[in-house]
Protein backbone atom coordinates (compact mmCIF):
# COMPACT_ATOMS: atom_id res chain seq x y z
CA UNK A 1 0.00 0.00 0.00
CA UNK A 2 1.46 3.47 -1.06
CA UNK A 3 0.68 6.06 1.73
CA UNK A 4 2.16 8.17 4.27
CA UNK A 5 0.84 8.37 7.44
CA UNK A 6 -0.27 11.84 6.97
CA UNK A 7 -2.22 11.35 4.16
CA UNK A 8 -5.39 10.85 5.29
CA UNK A 9 -7.35 9.95 2.31
CA UNK A 10 -4.94 7.57 1.21
CA UNK A 11 -5.37 5.71 4.47
CA UNK A 12 -9.35 5.32 4.16
CA UNK A 13 -8.50 2.39 1.94
CA UNK A 14 -11.65 -0.64 2.35
CA UNK A 15 -9.37 -2.44 4.53
CA UNK A 16 -8.69 0.81 6.70
CA UNK A 17 -12.45 1.79 6.68
CA UNK A 18 -13.53 -1.79 7.73
CA UNK A 19 -10.45 -1.60 10.54
CA UNK A 20 -11.53 1.83 11.15
CA UNK A 21 -15.26 1.02 12.16
CA UNK A 22 -13.73 -1.78 14.19
CA UNK A 23 -12.07 0.17 16.51
CA UNK A 24 -14.89 2.79 16.79
CA UNK A 25 -17.44 0.26 17.40
CA UNK A 26 -14.87 -1.51 20.32
CA UNK A 27 -14.05 1.56 21.68
CA UNK A 28 -17.17 3.04 21.80
CA UNK A 29 -18.43 -0.10 23.74
CA UNK A 30 -18.39 0.63 27.15
CA UNK A 31 -17.23 3.81 27.68
CA UNK A 32 -18.27 5.47 30.64
CA UNK A 33 -17.62 9.43 30.17
CA UNK A 34 -20.16 9.71 26.85
CA UNK A 35 -22.88 11.69 26.82
CA UNK A 36 -25.98 10.45 27.53
CA UNK A 37 -28.89 12.95 28.53
CA UNK A 38 -31.17 11.26 25.69
CA UNK A 39 -33.08 8.28 25.60
CA UNK A 40 -31.37 4.93 24.50
CA UNK A 41 -31.64 4.62 20.47
CA UNK A 42 -33.68 8.38 20.12
CA UNK A 43 -30.49 9.86 18.25
CA UNK A 44 -30.83 7.67 15.62
CA UNK A 45 -27.64 6.50 13.79
CA UNK A 46 -25.55 7.70 10.96
CA UNK A 47 -26.29 8.70 7.28
CA UNK A 48 -24.04 7.83 4.42
CA UNK A 49 -23.31 11.87 4.44
CA UNK A 50 -22.46 11.85 7.68
CA UNK A 51 -25.83 12.96 9.15
CA UNK A 52 -27.45 11.78 12.30
CA UNK A 53 -29.93 10.28 10.71
CA UNK A 54 -31.24 6.95 9.41
CA UNK A 55 -28.83 5.47 6.63
CA UNK A 56 -29.97 6.96 3.44
CA UNK A 57 -31.85 9.71 4.97
CA UNK A 58 -30.69 12.63 7.16
CA UNK A 59 -33.27 12.78 10.25
CA UNK A 60 -34.38 15.84 12.15
CA UNK A 61 -32.25 14.35 15.48
CA UNK A 62 -28.74 14.99 15.94
CA UNK A 63 -26.49 12.96 16.45
CA UNK A 64 -25.12 11.86 19.80
CA UNK A 65 -26.85 11.60 23.56
CA UNK A 66 -26.16 14.81 24.35
CA UNK A 67 -28.82 17.07 25.75
CA UNK A 68 -28.89 21.02 26.33
CA UNK A 69 -26.04 21.50 28.70
CA UNK A 70 -23.90 18.50 27.18
CA UNK A 71 -21.90 18.05 24.10
CA UNK A 72 -21.41 14.63 22.08
CA UNK A 73 -19.25 13.11 19.72
CA UNK A 74 -19.72 10.21 17.20
CA UNK A 75 -18.02 8.34 14.79
CA UNK A 76 -18.60 5.78 12.52
CA UNK A 77 -17.81 3.60 9.19
CA UNK A 78 -20.47 2.39 6.75
CA UNK A 79 -19.86 0.16 3.65
CA UNK A 80 -22.57 -0.58 0.99
CA UNK A 81 -21.72 -3.45 -1.33
CA UNK A 82 -23.46 -3.29 -4.62
CA UNK A 83 -23.22 -5.85 -7.98
CA UNK A 84 -21.12 -3.33 -9.59
CA UNK A 85 -20.55 -0.85 -7.28
CA UNK A 86 -19.48 -0.56 -3.69
CA UNK A 87 -19.39 2.90 -1.27
CA UNK A 88 -17.49 3.08 1.87
CA UNK A 89 -18.24 6.23 4.41
CA UNK A 90 -16.42 7.21 7.19
CA UNK A 91 -17.09 10.42 9.48
CA UNK A 92 -17.47 11.98 12.41
CA UNK A 93 -19.73 14.58 14.49
CA UNK A 94 -20.23 17.02 17.28
CA UNK A 95 -23.32 17.73 18.64
CA UNK A 96 -23.44 20.88 20.57
CA UNK A 97 -26.01 20.88 23.48
CA UNK A 98 -28.38 19.21 21.09
CA UNK A 99 -28.51 21.98 19.42
CA UNK A 100 -26.26 22.22 16.28
CA UNK A 101 -24.32 19.38 14.75
CA UNK A 102 -21.62 19.45 12.76
CA UNK A 103 -20.25 16.42 10.77
CA UNK A 104 -17.22 15.23 8.12
CA UNK A 105 -17.98 12.34 6.02
CA UNK A 106 -15.40 10.87 3.47
CA UNK A 107 -17.12 8.70 0.54
CA UNK A 108 -15.02 6.17 -1.15
CA UNK A 109 -17.61 5.09 -4.10
CA UNK A 110 -15.59 1.86 -6.21
CA UNK A 111 -16.60 2.12 -9.85
CA UNK A 112 -15.69 -1.68 -10.05
CA UNK A 113 -16.30 -1.80 -14.54
CA UNK A 114 -14.12 1.36 -14.54
CA UNK A 115 -11.57 -0.03 -11.77
CA UNK A 116 -11.61 3.63 -10.25
CA UNK A 117 -12.76 4.97 -7.05
CA UNK A 118 -14.39 8.41 -6.41
CA UNK A 119 -13.80 9.84 -3.77
CA UNK A 120 -16.15 12.85 -2.20
CA UNK A 121 -15.92 14.68 1.22
CA UNK A 122 -19.13 15.87 2.87
CA UNK A 123 -18.94 18.62 5.50
CA UNK A 124 -22.48 18.69 7.14
CA UNK A 125 -24.39 21.57 9.17
CA UNK A 126 -27.86 20.83 11.21
CA UNK A 127 -29.80 22.93 13.32
CA UNK A 128 -32.38 21.97 15.76
CA UNK A 129 -35.25 24.64 15.68
CA UNK A 130 -37.92 23.49 17.06
CA UNK A 131 -40.24 20.81 18.67
CA UNK A 132 -39.23 17.36 19.97
CA UNK A 133 -38.81 13.87 18.93
CA UNK A 134 -40.47 12.19 21.96
CA UNK A 135 -41.83 15.01 23.94
CA UNK A 136 -44.38 17.99 23.54
CA UNK A 137 -46.80 18.79 21.15
CA UNK A 138 -44.42 19.63 18.10
CA UNK A 139 -42.54 16.78 16.29
CA UNK A 140 -38.63 17.69 15.82
CA UNK A 141 -38.09 20.28 13.02
CA UNK A 142 -34.23 20.49 12.15
CA UNK A 143 -32.58 22.19 8.92
CA UNK A 144 -29.42 21.26 7.95
CA UNK A 145 -27.14 21.50 4.88
CA UNK A 146 -24.32 19.68 3.30
CA UNK A 147 -21.72 20.90 1.35
CA UNK A 148 -19.72 18.39 -1.22
CA UNK A 149 -16.94 18.54 -2.51
CA UNK A 150 -15.17 15.66 -4.84
CA UNK A 151 -11.73 15.01 -4.88
CA UNK A 152 -11.71 14.40 -8.86
CA UNK A 153 -14.50 15.90 -10.92
CA UNK A 154 -13.19 14.25 -14.33
CA UNK A 155 -15.83 11.54 -14.31
CA UNK A 156 -18.44 13.86 -13.50
CA UNK A 157 -17.28 16.07 -15.72
CA UNK A 158 -17.42 13.25 -18.83
CA UNK A 159 -20.56 12.54 -17.64
CA UNK A 160 -22.02 15.86 -17.95
CA UNK A 161 -22.23 17.23 -14.82
CA UNK A 162 -21.24 21.19 -14.69
CA UNK A 163 -19.70 21.41 -11.00
CA UNK A 164 -17.65 19.16 -8.71
CA UNK A 165 -18.89 20.60 -5.34
CA UNK A 166 -22.54 21.72 -4.68
CA UNK A 167 -24.28 22.28 -1.66
CA UNK A 168 -27.76 20.25 -0.08
CA UNK A 169 -30.02 22.55 2.02
CA UNK A 170 -33.02 20.10 3.72
CA UNK A 171 -35.35 20.32 6.35
CA UNK A 172 -36.39 17.81 8.65
CA UNK A 173 -39.12 16.90 10.34
CA UNK A 174 -39.19 13.28 12.97
CA UNK A 175 -41.12 11.92 15.54
CA UNK A 176 -41.30 8.88 17.82
CA UNK A 177 -44.52 8.02 19.21
CA UNK A 178 -44.31 5.96 22.58
CA UNK A 179 -46.95 2.93 21.90
CA UNK A 180 -48.70 4.13 19.41
CA UNK A 181 -48.21 0.85 17.09
CA UNK A 182 -49.89 -2.19 18.98
CA UNK A 183 -48.41 -1.13 22.11
CA UNK A 184 -44.73 -0.65 20.61
CA UNK A 185 -43.17 2.59 19.74
CA UNK A 186 -43.23 3.43 16.40
CA UNK A 187 -41.03 6.14 14.78
CA UNK A 188 -41.24 8.52 11.31
CA UNK A 189 -39.03 11.45 9.46
CA UNK A 190 -39.59 13.63 6.77
CA UNK A 191 -36.94 15.67 5.00
CA UNK A 192 -37.36 18.09 1.99
CA UNK A 193 -33.85 18.37 0.41
CA UNK A 194 -32.98 21.19 -2.27
CA UNK A 195 -30.25 19.52 -4.22
CA UNK A 196 -28.20 19.54 -7.59
CA UNK A 197 -26.48 16.55 -6.47
CA UNK A 198 -25.69 13.43 -9.16
CA UNK A 199 -26.26 9.93 -7.20
CA UNK A 200 -25.88 12.25 -3.95
CA UNK A 201 -22.47 14.41 -5.48
CA UNK A 202 -20.14 11.15 -6.30
CA UNK A 203 -21.64 12.06 -10.21
CA UNK A 204 -20.61 15.60 -10.21
CA UNK A 205 -23.63 18.37 -9.44
CA UNK A 206 -26.05 19.47 -12.25
CA UNK A 207 -26.09 19.15 -15.51
CA UNK A 208 -26.99 21.31 -18.78
CA UNK A 209 -30.55 22.76 -17.93
CA UNK A 210 -30.82 20.83 -15.34
CA UNK A 211 -29.85 22.45 -11.75
CA UNK A 212 -31.50 22.44 -8.53
CA UNK A 213 -34.42 20.51 -7.45
CA UNK A 214 -36.32 19.58 -4.47
CA UNK A 215 -36.51 15.85 -2.99
CA UNK A 216 -38.60 14.07 -0.47
CA UNK A 217 -37.30 11.88 1.92
CA UNK A 218 -38.79 9.43 4.23
CA UNK A 219 -37.98 6.97 7.11
CA UNK A 220 -40.50 4.96 9.11
CA UNK A 221 -39.97 2.94 12.04
CA UNK A 222 -41.29 0.49 14.60
CA UNK A 223 -39.24 -0.53 17.71
CA UNK A 224 -39.66 -4.22 18.25
CA UNK A 225 -37.87 -3.35 22.11
CA UNK A 226 -35.45 -0.76 23.59
CA UNK A 227 -32.57 -2.23 21.37
CA UNK A 228 -33.99 -2.96 18.44
CA UNK A 229 -35.66 -0.94 15.52
CA UNK A 230 -37.20 -2.58 12.26
CA UNK A 231 -37.85 0.16 9.40
CA UNK A 232 -37.53 1.05 5.53
CA UNK A 233 -36.66 4.51 3.90
CA UNK A 234 -37.10 6.37 0.70
CA UNK A 235 -35.36 8.91 -0.92
CA UNK A 236 -36.26 10.56 -3.87
CA UNK A 237 -33.38 11.99 -6.18
CA UNK A 238 -32.73 14.44 -8.48
CA UNK A 239 -32.40 13.20 -12.07
CA UNK A 240 -30.08 15.86 -13.76
CA UNK A 241 -27.68 13.26 -16.23
CA UNK A 242 -29.07 11.70 -19.08
CA UNK A 243 -27.98 8.26 -17.54
CA UNK A 244 -30.73 7.80 -15.30
CA UNK A 245 -31.03 8.11 -12.04
CA UNK A 246 -33.50 6.18 -9.88
CA UNK A 247 -34.68 7.39 -5.93
CA UNK A 248 -33.18 5.22 -3.54
CA UNK A 249 -34.53 2.74 -0.31
CA UNK A 250 -33.77 0.65 2.26
CA UNK A 251 -35.20 -1.50 4.61
CA UNK A 252 -32.64 -1.74 8.07
CA UNK A 253 -32.89 -2.91 11.40
CA UNK A 254 -30.73 -0.97 13.93
CA UNK A 255 -29.37 -2.43 17.15
CA UNK A 256 -28.46 -0.28 20.08
CA UNK A 257 -26.46 -2.65 22.65
CA UNK A 258 -25.90 0.01 24.80
CA UNK A 259 -25.66 4.20 24.02
CA UNK A 260 -22.26 3.99 23.59
CA UNK A 261 -22.37 2.49 19.98
CA UNK A 262 -24.88 0.88 16.85
CA UNK A 263 -24.63 -1.47 14.81
CA UNK A 264 -27.17 -1.23 11.24
CA UNK A 265 -27.75 -3.73 8.47
CA UNK A 266 -29.78 -2.81 5.83
CA UNK A 267 -31.05 -4.02 2.54
CA UNK A 268 -30.60 -1.82 0.15
CA UNK A 269 -32.14 -0.94 -4.05
CA UNK A 270 -30.15 2.09 -5.55
CA UNK A 271 -31.61 1.05 -8.41
CA UNK A 272 -29.73 2.28 -12.19
CA UNK A 273 -26.57 3.80 -11.62
CA UNK A 274 -24.63 5.50 -14.09
CA UNK A 275 -26.74 3.41 -16.38
CA UNK A 276 -26.27 0.53 -14.70
CA UNK A 277 -29.80 -1.11 -13.75
CA UNK A 278 -30.81 -3.02 -10.85
CA UNK A 279 -28.07 -2.01 -8.08
CA UNK A 280 -29.18 -3.49 -5.20
CA UNK A 281 -27.22 -5.16 -2.01
CA UNK A 282 -26.05 -4.96 1.95
CA UNK A 283 -25.34 -2.41 4.18
CA UNK A 284 -23.67 -2.68 6.99
CA UNK A 285 -22.95 0.32 9.78
CA UNK A 286 -20.69 0.64 12.88
CA UNK A 287 -21.06 3.49 14.86
CA UNK A 288 -19.52 5.09 18.33
CA UNK A 289 -20.77 7.55 20.18
CA UNK A 290 -19.33 10.31 23.15
CA UNK B 1 -44.93 4.74 -6.56
CA UNK B 2 -42.16 3.48 -5.16
CA UNK B 3 -42.74 5.88 -2.11
CA UNK B 4 -46.14 4.14 -1.76
CA UNK B 5 -44.61 0.67 -1.69
CA UNK B 6 -42.05 1.32 0.67
CA UNK B 7 -43.12 3.37 3.16
CA UNK B 8 -47.18 4.24 2.93
CA UNK B 9 -47.60 0.39 2.32
CA UNK B 10 -45.63 -0.79 5.73
CA UNK B 11 -47.25 2.01 7.80
CA UNK B 12 -50.86 1.23 6.02
CA UNK B 13 -50.07 -2.34 7.46
CA UNK B 14 -49.00 -2.02 11.11
CA UNK B 15 -51.93 0.59 11.38
CA UNK B 16 -53.68 -2.13 10.39
CA UNK B 17 -52.01 -4.19 13.05
CA UNK B 18 -52.88 -1.75 15.32
CA UNK B 19 -56.36 -1.67 14.91
CA UNK B 20 -56.78 -6.01 14.90
CA UNK B 21 -54.55 -6.47 17.49
CA UNK B 22 -56.12 -4.12 19.86
CA UNK B 23 -56.32 -6.00 23.36
CA UNK B 24 -59.47 -7.52 24.58
CA UNK B 25 -60.23 -4.35 26.74
CA UNK B 26 -58.22 -4.81 29.58
CA UNK B 27 -57.34 -1.55 30.79
CA UNK B 28 -53.55 -0.64 31.49
CA UNK B 29 -54.28 -0.73 35.16
CA UNK B 30 -54.80 -4.01 34.73
CA UNK B 31 -51.67 -4.48 32.19
CA UNK B 32 -49.67 -3.30 34.90
CA UNK B 33 -51.37 -5.80 37.50
CA UNK B 34 -53.48 -3.72 39.40
CA UNK B 35 -53.00 -2.63 42.72
CA UNK B 36 -50.25 -4.87 43.70
CA UNK B 37 -48.60 -4.83 40.32
CA UNK B 38 -48.43 -0.78 40.88
CA UNK B 39 -47.43 -1.21 44.70
CA UNK B 40 -44.40 -3.84 43.19
CA UNK B 41 -43.23 -1.42 40.62
CA UNK B 42 -43.27 1.92 43.38
CA UNK B 43 -41.28 -0.21 45.47
CA UNK B 44 -38.46 -0.96 42.43
CA UNK B 45 -38.94 2.49 41.35
CA UNK B 46 -37.70 3.90 45.09
CA UNK B 47 -34.64 1.20 45.12
CA UNK B 48 -33.65 1.82 41.83
CA UNK B 49 -33.54 5.96 42.52
CA UNK B 50 -32.26 4.85 46.13
CA UNK B 51 -28.57 3.33 43.65
CA UNK B 52 -28.46 6.41 41.34
CA UNK B 53 -26.64 9.01 42.24
CA UNK B 54 -27.87 11.51 39.48
CA UNK B 55 -31.42 11.20 40.92
CA UNK B 56 -31.25 10.79 44.51
CA UNK B 57 -29.98 13.75 45.52
CA UNK B 58 -33.84 15.17 44.26
CA UNK B 59 -35.37 13.49 46.62
CA UNK B 60 -33.58 14.81 49.78
CA UNK B 61 -36.66 16.74 51.08
CA UNK B 62 -38.98 13.56 50.47
CA UNK B 63 -40.82 11.61 52.57
CA UNK B 64 -40.17 8.20 50.73
CA UNK B 65 -43.84 6.84 52.71
CA UNK B 66 -45.35 9.73 51.17
CA UNK B 67 -43.83 9.41 48.31
CA UNK B 68 -44.57 5.72 47.80
CA UNK B 69 -48.69 6.58 48.43
CA UNK B 70 -48.81 9.50 46.22
CA UNK B 71 -47.03 8.41 43.17
CA UNK B 72 -48.81 4.62 43.36
CA UNK B 73 -52.16 6.57 43.57
CA UNK B 74 -51.01 8.60 40.47
CA UNK B 75 -49.94 5.59 38.60
CA UNK B 76 -53.54 4.28 39.63
CA UNK B 77 -55.46 7.20 38.53
CA UNK B 78 -53.71 7.75 34.74
CA UNK B 79 -54.29 4.07 34.22
CA UNK B 80 -57.56 3.99 34.15
CA UNK B 81 -57.47 2.36 37.55
CA UNK B 82 -60.02 2.69 40.22
CA UNK B 83 -58.29 5.63 42.29
CA UNK B 84 -58.38 9.79 41.78
CA UNK B 85 -55.22 11.80 42.49
CA UNK B 86 -56.04 14.31 44.51
CA UNK B 87 -52.24 15.54 45.58
CA UNK B 88 -50.29 18.52 44.50
CA UNK B 89 -49.97 18.54 40.89
CA UNK B 90 -46.55 17.92 39.23
CA UNK B 91 -45.86 21.67 38.92
CA UNK B 92 -46.32 22.20 42.40
CA UNK B 93 -44.04 19.58 43.37
CA UNK B 94 -40.91 19.97 40.83
CA UNK B 95 -40.86 24.14 40.91
CA UNK B 96 -37.74 25.59 41.71
CA UNK B 97 -35.77 21.91 41.66
CA UNK B 98 -33.99 22.39 38.08
CA UNK B 99 -34.48 19.89 36.56
CA UNK B 100 -33.06 18.71 33.04
CA UNK B 101 -33.67 17.00 30.14
CA UNK B 102 -31.30 14.59 31.00
CA UNK B 103 -32.67 14.44 34.67
CA UNK B 104 -36.09 13.63 33.36
CA UNK B 105 -34.80 11.03 30.65
CA UNK B 106 -32.50 9.51 33.48
CA UNK B 107 -36.23 8.71 36.09
CA UNK B 108 -37.66 7.38 32.50
CA UNK B 109 -34.99 5.23 32.26
CA UNK B 110 -35.35 4.14 35.91
CA UNK B 111 -38.74 3.67 35.74
CA UNK B 112 -37.93 1.47 32.68
CA UNK B 113 -35.89 -0.96 34.61
CA UNK B 114 -38.72 -0.87 37.35
CA UNK B 115 -40.97 -1.53 34.94
CA UNK B 116 -38.53 -4.62 34.05
CA UNK B 117 -38.10 -5.69 37.85
CA UNK B 118 -41.90 -5.51 38.27
CA UNK B 119 -42.20 -7.50 35.00
CA UNK B 120 -44.51 -5.76 33.13
CA UNK B 121 -45.24 -6.57 29.53
CA UNK B 122 -43.16 -4.33 27.23
CA UNK B 123 -46.02 -2.91 25.23
CA UNK B 124 -47.80 -2.22 28.57
CA UNK B 125 -44.62 -0.27 29.48
CA UNK B 126 -44.98 1.83 26.34
CA UNK B 127 -48.19 2.65 27.19
CA UNK B 128 -47.69 4.03 30.45
CA UNK B 129 -44.44 6.23 28.97
CA UNK B 130 -47.12 7.26 26.69
CA UNK B 131 -49.58 9.09 29.36
CA UNK B 132 -46.58 9.83 31.23
CA UNK B 133 -44.48 11.55 28.44
CA UNK B 134 -46.82 14.87 28.40
CA UNK B 135 -46.23 15.44 31.96
CA UNK B 136 -42.99 16.50 31.22
CA UNK B 137 -43.21 20.37 30.31
CA UNK B 138 -45.15 20.52 34.56
CA UNK B 139 -41.69 18.85 35.70
CA UNK B 140 -38.62 20.38 33.67
CA UNK B 141 -40.82 23.84 33.47
CA UNK B 142 -43.33 24.29 35.96
CA UNK B 143 -45.07 27.07 35.81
Amino acid sequence: MNYSPLNLTAFFTRQGQLFLAVVVFLAAWQNSWAAEGKLLATPGVFQVEGAGGGGLVPWAQLGGYATEDEIAATAFCSRAQLDEFDLTVCGAGVNFYDRTEITVAQQRFGVFPLKLDIQQNIYGLKTRLFGDLVYGDLPQISLGMQHKTLQDGKIAYLLGAQKDSGTDIYVAASRLHLGALAGFNAFWNITLRASDANQMGLLGFGAEHNHRSINAEAAVAIFLNRHLALGTEYRQKPNNLTLREDDWQDIFIAWFPNKSCSLTLAWIDLGTIAAVPDQRGWYLSLGGYW
Amino acid sequence: MHLFKLVILPFMLLTLLNACSTQPKTTLYQQLGGQAGINTLTDKLIERIGQDKQILPFFAATKISYFRTQFALHLCAISDGPCQYNGDTLAQIHTGMAIKHSDFNRVVELLVAAMDDAKIAQRAQNQLLARLAPMRKDVIHPL
